[in-house]
């Protein structure tokens, strides 16, 4: 491939093994007398188990084994946790009901598991998992949130009073109640956030294995930081020492958040191995991913913003129910606290914000972080609001956003965030600019006349990635440090592995991490490695979520490519009687500057594996190993534009522009970022007109199948236009800020305010369905007919 | 997917044979729904009995003023075939935005047909055409051979052999995707045969494909979209869903009737 270096779009080094079916996926994996799983599934929404007859399914042919809660508490297997701790206004900590894996008593959402068959084969599996008689019995159920927080509504955790895990602040209340209580003008806006399926390409997986003579555990699983998914399961569950457990990840086909988490199914397929004395794996089908993999977003808010007479916002002041769903997933918490209300400032300089969050339990799928995680439900709502406000003070949204902006850095918000970098004037014009803003009336009065409504809407989002540093977050809850690892390994032939613990499951880290190398040596891309996703090879990690691989994950990388070099550098100055100092890498060599002197990296490698010249003291060997923990968090940031086209008499909707203007810091390969983008709009295009979970009153998630839940296809989307403008991180050595939620965080504000604008009606909600537009529409010719 | 045991029937005879000889036997054309149905394990038969490669049941002629497809011809065959794009262009039309490209290389128009799926749309172009349903048993016209949402006139041992077609004077389809499963909400076939005008409905009806008689007689008085564009069919027979109500159902037909006409 040659040398490829920073700014270089290089072709993906995987693509080549995942387009001709030669990628390893854990379905892939094979191992001898292995027994497969399949799950007893609750058909109700809250049922009490009064009992579990499992002998008809025994006695069907290749069964295994039945196995249940009871057995799992037996062992000692612990419960699922939550790693996120999170306080009320009252100081009492989270109120957290238990997640067993097998629930033996209480099932609280359809498709909990309560039993696992283990047979032969799958279908024998299946098979005898449908022979297994469960007495249910049902009780009254409640799905909506806010309906959860009501009296007399349906109880799920005897913990969790009212439903309600936690009733959290952030920001200045007085504060913020005397802004508006000298505002000029209050704006008032409530939304809702709709819940999302994740629905990545492959469904989870998992295959166990168990040694008994060492005592020892395997698991293959689909996940996004399997050495996470290690600790968790050793320290928590109880499931093996860490020492005596590999977590592999191998090839992993998209994960979007839902595969950072421990279910109770990779769990129960390592102890089942243990159990079963045989291999066991477990395969998700994809009705099952709709009913178990985490969901995202499911949020109400009433938002309020305080404007004084120079249309300067003084003051924001939000209130938020979030559904948890029936279980505190493993970072449900944070979702709607830290990586939610810390962004609602925006890109604004807005002096008073206060914020509260109810968080709640209802009989639904536990909810989690997904491509995003808060920052889009925040995004949403300061950027529906910035446009609603601008047309209710009558001033452009353009010009009410620029009036707001922060300019000076590093700017504190009143909710934690100190944005360190950015230039929010520069993406603005340049959206502006790209979408051709002041034309749009020509264009709007032109559709008019083909009996089509046009609309224009935009979005300033900013949001927070690379969560860090440890200590920080810490303090706010966190179970675990948010830091990552690499170790940069030289072969004595001078071909290089780099071992990471962030964790590739479709982001390209193969390719982009490798250029870091090639542009640091000057050697082919080809002569590089990237190790990922194994314990036992990767020495740590926190894996690969909040767009954080680049700027903490690469920063790991470079610094150890500095001691890599250092080490490299002392070598090739003492064969070539030299000093340190005037020692140059250049193409693949070292040079004594000034002199024709050089060795090939290969020469130096070699002698520090021969070990017969080094300089006095000095270990032999090249490899070298760092941890790095970050400052803090990165902001990227940008304005997305959206044209939309409607057909008044269908209520569907046409996206017919849509300009992206980010800032993501700086940029490594072009081309995959522009992937990470083209698929971040596209999942927020998703979520803005096609995408919902919706469950019926009892509980059955109606949208469990592509037949009902939309995804976006390729003829719902537009042809992205795409720039960037790059002010650095000041908080990294490469200056970089992250790109893989951008998208999914910035599109759906951008989407619903050219739906509005374009309709003429600021309560269109998400997702903005025909239908739903169509009777907007409707109700507007009435109103003008009357 | 349940144990099954496949078949490959070489002629009807063989089929009917086969049918009769097992326990519970479903007979497989294209396998766009049965075999997904069977995947997710809600459909179970003993057999399955595949008339890909009967021969006679595939292809397509021009008659007398008529046009004759054979029950295995595929949704890409009607679709591509200039015979059909001559004679009746909107069924041709039909065929082409059936599914997706891998639906269309594999699902049959008797296939289709036979499963009666209510936002199917091969119902919507043979009622409103007046087509002729033939089967090893005998000959139907297409408002007997549709009976309700999957249901149909067949027996169960009953093979669709072809459809034959009247030739049309002007024929056009007009749907509205369901955006995710891209099944019609609301598809509405227009044509004019030496029978007349006729409009039919798929998608939106709560007991399957229908005909619309007053947009007909309107047609017949003047060929026009403005002739329908004020007719409304009553939403209390229309499916209503998470997908659309019945009043947005009601909406569509009358749109979609709009521009089949305005196709023709």
């Amino acid at each position: 491939m040659g040398v490829q270096g920073i700014g270089a779009s290089a072709r993906r080094k995987e693509d080549k093994r995942f387009i001709t079916g030669q990628g390893k996926y854990t379905d892939d994996m094979v191992l001898p007398r292995m027994g497969f799983a399949a799950f007893v599934r609750s058909p109700h929404a809250h049922a009490k188990i009064l009992g579990i007859d499992a002998s008809a399914a025994l006695d069907m042919p290749g069964v295994d084994s039945v196995l249940t809660g009871d057995q799992m508490i037996a062992d000692e297997i612990g419960n699922l946790i939550c790693g996120w701790m999170i306080n009320s206004k009252d100081g009492s900590p989270m109120n957290m009901g238990a997640w067993r894996a097998l629930e033996p008593e209480t099932a609280r959402y359809v498709g909990q598991a309560v039993a696992v068959v283990i047979a032969d084969t799958q279908a024998q599996a299946k098979d005898a998992a449908d022979a297994v008689v469960v007495d249910y019995e049902e009780l009254p159920s409640v799905i909506n949130a806010v309906a959860a927080l009501q009296d007399g509504a349906p109880q799920l955790h005897p913990e969790a009073s009212r439903n309600l895990i936690f009733d959290w602040e952030i920001g200045e209340k007085d504060a913020t109640d005397a802004a508006f209580a000298s505002a000029a003008n209050v704006i008032k806006l409530d939304l809702t956030n709709n819940r999302l399926v994740p629905n990545p390409m492959e469904p989870r997986a998992a295959l166990a294995e168990y040694n008994s003579a060492e005592e020892h555990f395997t698991l293959y699983t689909t996940s996004q930081n399997p050495h996470v998914a290690r600790l968790v399961l050793s320290a928590f569950y109880n499931v093996a020492p860490e020492h005596k457990l590999r977590v592999i990840a191998p090839d992993v086909g998209g994960g979007f958040g839902s595969k950072i988490y421990i279910y109770p199914e990779e769990m129960v397929a390592l102890w089942a191995s243990k159990r079963t004395g045989r291999p066991v794996k477990w395969l998700c089908d994809r009705t099952e991913a709709f009913l178990t993999d985490a969901h995202g977003r499911d949020h109400h808010s009433h938002a309020e913003l305080a404007v004084d007479a120079d249309n300067r916002i003084t003051g924001f002041r939000v209130s938020t129910i979030a559904n948890i769903g029936a279980y505190m997933s493993l970072f449900s918490s944070c979702v709607p606290t830290y990586l939610y209300a810390t962004l609602l400032s925006g890109q604004y300089d807005i002096p008073n914000i206060y914020c509260d969050v109810k968080a709640v339990y209802t009989n639904t799928t536990p909810v989690d972080a997904y491509r995003g995680a808060g920052r889009p439900e925040a995004t949403y709502l300061v950027e529906r609001m910035m446009e609603t406000a601008a047309g209710e003070l009558g001033i452009s949204p353009a010009d009410f956003r620029r009036k707001n902006f922060v300019r000076t850095f590093p700017h504190q918000t009143p909710v934690i965030m100190c944005y360190d970098a950015g230039d929010y004037d520069a993406t603005l014009d340049a959206a502006l600019k790209g979408i051709d803003y002041d034309g749009f009336p020509a264009r709007k009065a032109e559709a008019a006349r083909r009996g089509k409504l046009r609309g224009i809407g935009l979005s300033c989002y900013i949001e927070a990635c690379g969560i860090a540093p440890s200590q920080a977050v810490g303090s706010l809850g966190a179970g675990v440090g948010l830091w990552e690892s690499a170790e940069v390994r030289v072969n004595p032939i001078g071909t290089i592995e780099v071992l990471t613990g962030s964790h590739s499951h479709g982001q390209g880290h193969e390719t982009t991490f490798a250029q870091l190398i090639s542009e640091r040596f000057g050697l082919d891309m080809d002569n590089v490695s990237i190790v990922h996703g194994d314990t036992d090879k990767v020495q740590f990690g926190m894996g690969t979520y909040g767009s954080r691989s680049g700027a903490v994950g690469m920063s790991a990388i470079v610094k150890a490519l500095d001691k890599v070099e250092a080490k490299a550098k002392k070598i090739a100055a003492h064969l070539m009687e030299a000093s340190d100092e005037d020692i140059q890498i250049e193409g693949g060599e070292l040079k004594v500057v000034g002199t024709d002197k050089k060795l090939s990296f290969t020469e130096v490698a070699l002698a520090a594996y021969t070990a017969h010249n080094l300089p006095e003291g000095m270990e032999p060997g090249l490899k070298e190993g760092a941890f790095y923990d970050p400052t803090n968090f990165t902001f990227p940031a940008g304005t997305y534009a959206c044209e939309v086209e409607i057909d008044p008499d269908t209520g569907k909707t046409e996206i017919v522009r849509f300009v992206a203007a980010d800032d993501f810091g700086k940029i490594i390969n072009p081309m995959i970022v522009e992937g990470q983008v083209h698929g971040g709009l596209t999942q927020g295009i998703g979520q803005a007109l096609l995408e919902n979970a919706i469950y019926d009153d009892n509980g059955q998630l109606l949208t469990a199948s592509f037949m009902d839940y939309c995804m976006p296809r390729a003829d719902d989307l537009p042809d992205y236009e795409l720039t960037t403008h790059e002010t650095l991180c000041p908080g990294n050595p490469l200056g970089m800020k992250g790109c893989g939620e951008a998208g999914a965080i910035g599109s759906p504000p951008a989407v619903i305010n050219a739906i509005c604008n374009a309709v003429g009606d600021n309560s269109i909600s998400m997702p903005a369905t025909a239908e739903k537009v169509w009777q907007a529409c409707r109700a507007q010719t009435q109103m003008a007919a009357e | 997917m349940y144990d099954t045991t496949y078949h490959r029937a070489g002629s009807l005879q063989d089929a009917e044979a086969k049918f009769a000889a097992a326990e519970d036997a479903k007979f497989l054309a294209g396998g766009q729904t049965l075999l997904p149905t069977m995947k997710q394990r809600l459909a179970a038969p003993s057999d399955v009995i595949d008339l890909g490669k009967v021969p006679d049941l595939s292809g397509i002629s021009e008659g007398d003023g008529s046009l004759v497809i054979g029950a295995v011809t595929t949704h890409y065959e009607v679709a591509s075939s200039d015979v059909v794009k001559r004679l009746i262009p909107g069924l041709a039309a039909l065929a082409a935005g059936i599914g997706d490209p891998a639906v269309r290389y594999r699902g049959t128009i008797g296939g289709s047909i036979s499963n009666n799926d209510p936002a199917a749309d091969y119902p919507a172009a043979l009622v409103a055409l007046g087509a002729t349903i033939n089967t090893n048993k005998r000959s139907l016209s297409a408002e007997d051979f549709f009976e309700g949402m999957f249901m149909t006139a067949l027996e169960e041992d009953e093979i669709v052999t072809n459809v034959s077609f009247p030739v049309a004077e002007k024929s056009a389809y007009a749907k509205y995707p369901n955006p995710a499963s891209r099944y019609a909400m609301a598809g509405v076939f227009v044509a004019k045969t030496s029978a007349g005008s006729r409009v039919a409905v798929t998608g939106a009806g709560s007991d399957g494909v229908f005909r619309v008689s007053e947009m007909e007689s309107a047609l017949d008085a003047n060929w026009s979209p403005e002739a329908v564009a004020g007719i409304s069919v009553p939403a209390d027979d229309l499916l209503s869903d998470i997908h659309g109500s019945a009043d947005y159902r009601a909406n569509l037909v009358t749109v979609m009737a709009k521009r089949a006409v305005a196709a023709t």
